[in-house]
């Protein structure tokens, strides 16, 4: 197998490497001090994060150098100023920042004290997901280590830039993700988007100006200071610069988080990195990055994982979590168990995601068990089509339209076997009985 | 009844970090949950809203919205098992229908001898170590049925 210089998971073998001794004797904090202390102008930060092509880890891919010059000159706008680091990671599939977090988490705070710094912040809050407990600890004590080291908080290394880090413990919303979401929830409200413009750049936490990124983004920030733009974009493709971390999962022998170079082949991940699929077995469906993008069919298994190439095959990059189903799988058995999902998560704001993400749970539901209707396919298409793009509030509904749009046009003869034979046609592991009954809601 | 003196103050404390004390509700929330018997009881949430300046509706409204916190009672343990996609692939109903048969609790429901509460939540991120659990705050990844077995045979 081919090898590729690595970076975010450099350390993640060492022994203590989340303690603040190790990870300064790898020179840890050398890019946040070569920035103050040089010092870098923040304009600059901004420049050649810019220039080193880095989009952003969260799913949707925006270049993050972009994203931060959004934030408003400070000289005219004399507002408070926030970052927000996204550490609520819940989409389906996806287990990359947890990597990150229990592993390095001294590499994000670093990352987040330079953003802070790039885009004049004064506080960063991180947002982590309520049970990622392992996560928060070690969060915690890495900023106290490095508030004891004169590395948070007032006047930075004895510089003049202060900086206050503060966790924030989620509680298991998965549209608390959803960066405006993210915002209402930090102020301790319910997790409901909030309708864009105005953007978190102009108006985000309290009223403030706000910049949202995900904790993967932020890992790489240290890197491209320390190293370069240009070492930056040695890595990966043109378009889709560095590494990122691909989580595969589902039916493959060798399930995991793996740091790669944007641009390798689906196919040469699978097979090389993961092992191929399990017991023997041959693929029969994939989905690139997490639930919310569209399944692809084994087909199209020598895509180049990068966001240019995913979405010419036809659907999105979107976490990089890649889920591998075998050919003994049921296609509607994992649509319905992503469109319950999305029905649970809905946060009932927009009446096309909230009553559309309940029906094709019910009819993906039906069909599996047996119950499914003539009809059900049409149904199920004009439901997603009524539910995206950009019809809601936030992209959740997005969310649940694109795969079931995805499997209906990979898999309708499935589906449609399905609801003639009134049973599903797969009957390994369980795939034809049904769940225990659910008591009562939560 | 009030809050305790200790856990009013560490809410004090949590409010600090933010411009806005309610910004601090949701982390009050679980640490309320962490040590007053694993749920949210109305009286909390009362007490909760009166040290935040809420309506104890206010405080329910956002309890509600968070799958996170229990606003029943819970049994001593909680096991909490992920249904979602990457678990599912692996085996995710097989381990809930043996947690449910060790513990003799229903999905969503707690063990008539109030030991046990088990629940389905959705994707816990530990997809690529599926199928996981979660008993009481602590992850289990990479489950068969023998270890199922292990982790509950310890309780039951
Ligand atoms: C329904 C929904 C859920 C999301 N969940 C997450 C999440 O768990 N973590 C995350 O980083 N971004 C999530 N996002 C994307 C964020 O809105 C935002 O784009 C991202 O945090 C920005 O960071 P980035 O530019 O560094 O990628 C979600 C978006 C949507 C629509
Ligand atoms: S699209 Fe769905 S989740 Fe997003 S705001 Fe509307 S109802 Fe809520
Ligand atoms: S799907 Fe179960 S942990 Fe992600």
């Amino acid at each position: 197998m081919k090898t590729f210089p690595t970076y975010l998971l450099e350390s993640s073998g060492a022994s203590g490497a989340h303690r603040l001794a190790v990870y300064r004797e790898r020179g840890g904090y050398r890019a946040l001090e070569k920035v103050l202390k040089t010092p870098v102008p923040p304009a600059q930060v901004i420049a050649e994060v810019k220039a080193s092509g880095l989009r952003g880890r969260g799913g949707a891919g925006f270049p993050t150098g972009l994203k931060w010059s959004f934030m408003p000159d400070p000289q005219k706008d004399p507002r408070p100023r926030f970052l927000a680091v996204n550490a609520d990671e819940s989409e389906p599939g996806t287990c990359k920042d947890r990597v990150l977090m229990e592993r390095d988490p001294h590499g994000l705070l670093e990352g987040a004290l330079i953003a802070a710094y790039a885009i004049r912040a004064g506080t960063a809050y991180i947002y982590v997901r309520g049970e990622y407990r392992t996560s928060y600890d070690r969060l915690q004590a890495a900023v106290d280590e490095a508030r004891a080291a004169s590395l948070v908080g007032q006047r930075i290394l004895g510089t003049d830039f202060s900086c206050e880090v503060h966790l924030h413990k989620g509680a298991g919303a998965y549209i608390c993700g959803e960066e405006t979401g993210l915002m209402e929830s930090l102020e301790g409200k319910r997790g409901h988007p909030r309708p864009k413009p105005p953007f978190p750049a102009g108006s985000g936490l309290w009223g403030n100006p706000t910049t949202v990124n995900n904790v993967e983004t932020i890992h790489n920030v240290p890197f491209i200071v320390d190293r370069g733009e240009a070492w930056f974009r040695s890595m990966g493709t043109p378009a889709s610069t560095g590494n990122f971390l691909c989580g595969i999962s589902g039916h493959v022998e060798k399930p995991g988080v793996y740091e790669l170079p944007f641009g390798l082949s689906a196919r040469e991940i699978l097979e090389e990195v993961a092992g191929g699929v399990w017991k023997g077995r041959r693929l029969k469906a994939w989905f690139p990055g997490g639930s919310s993008t569209g399944l692809l069919p084994a087909s199209a298994i020598d895509a180049r994982m990068d966001h240019d190439s995913i979405k010419a095959a036809g659907s999105m990059f979107g976490t990089a979590a890649m889920i591998v189903l075998d050919d003994q799988s049921c296609v509607v058995r994992a649509s319905h168990v992503i469109a319950r999902f999305y029905d649970h998560e809905s946060c009932g704001q927009c009446s096309q995601c909230r009553e559309g993400t309940q029906w094709l749970s019910q009819i993906f539901g039906r069909i599996e068990e047996g119950g499914g209707l003539p009809d059900d396919l049409a149904t199920l298409e004009g439901l997603a089509r009524g539910m995206a793009p950009g019809k809601t509030i936030c992209a959740l509904s997005d969310a649940a339209a694109i795969p079931t749009l995805a499997v209906i046009k990979h898999f309708r003869s499935e589906i449609e076997e399905h609801i003639r034979l009134k049973r599903c046609p797969f009957q390994i592991e369980g795939s034809a009985r049904r769940a225990p009954q659910a008591v009562g809601a939560r | 009844m009030a809050l305790s003196k200790e856990l009013a103050a560490e809410i004090e404390a949590l409010a600090g970090k933010y411009p806005q004390r309610r910004a601090a509700l949701i982390p009050a929330l679980h640490r309320c949950q962490e040590t007053l018997g694993g749920w949210i009881s109305p009286q909390t949430m009362e007490d909760l809203a009166a040290l935040f300046g809420l309506e104890p509706v206010e405080v329910f409204g956002v309890a509600s919205f968070y799958p996170m916190f229990h606003l029943k009672p819970v049994g001593e343990h909680v096991v909490s098992v992920c249904h979602n996609i990457s678990c599912d692939l692996r085996g995710a109903r097989e381990v809930l229908e043996h947690v449910c048969r060790i513990t003799g609790a229903p999905v969503h429901g707690t063990s008539p001898d109030g030991r046990f509460t088990v629940e389905t939540v959705e994707c816990q991120g530990a997809c690529t170590s599926a199928p996981m659990l979660d008993l009481d705050g602590v992850y289990h990844e990479d489950l068969d049925l023998g270890k199922v077995d292990e982790i509950l045979g310890r309780l039951v």
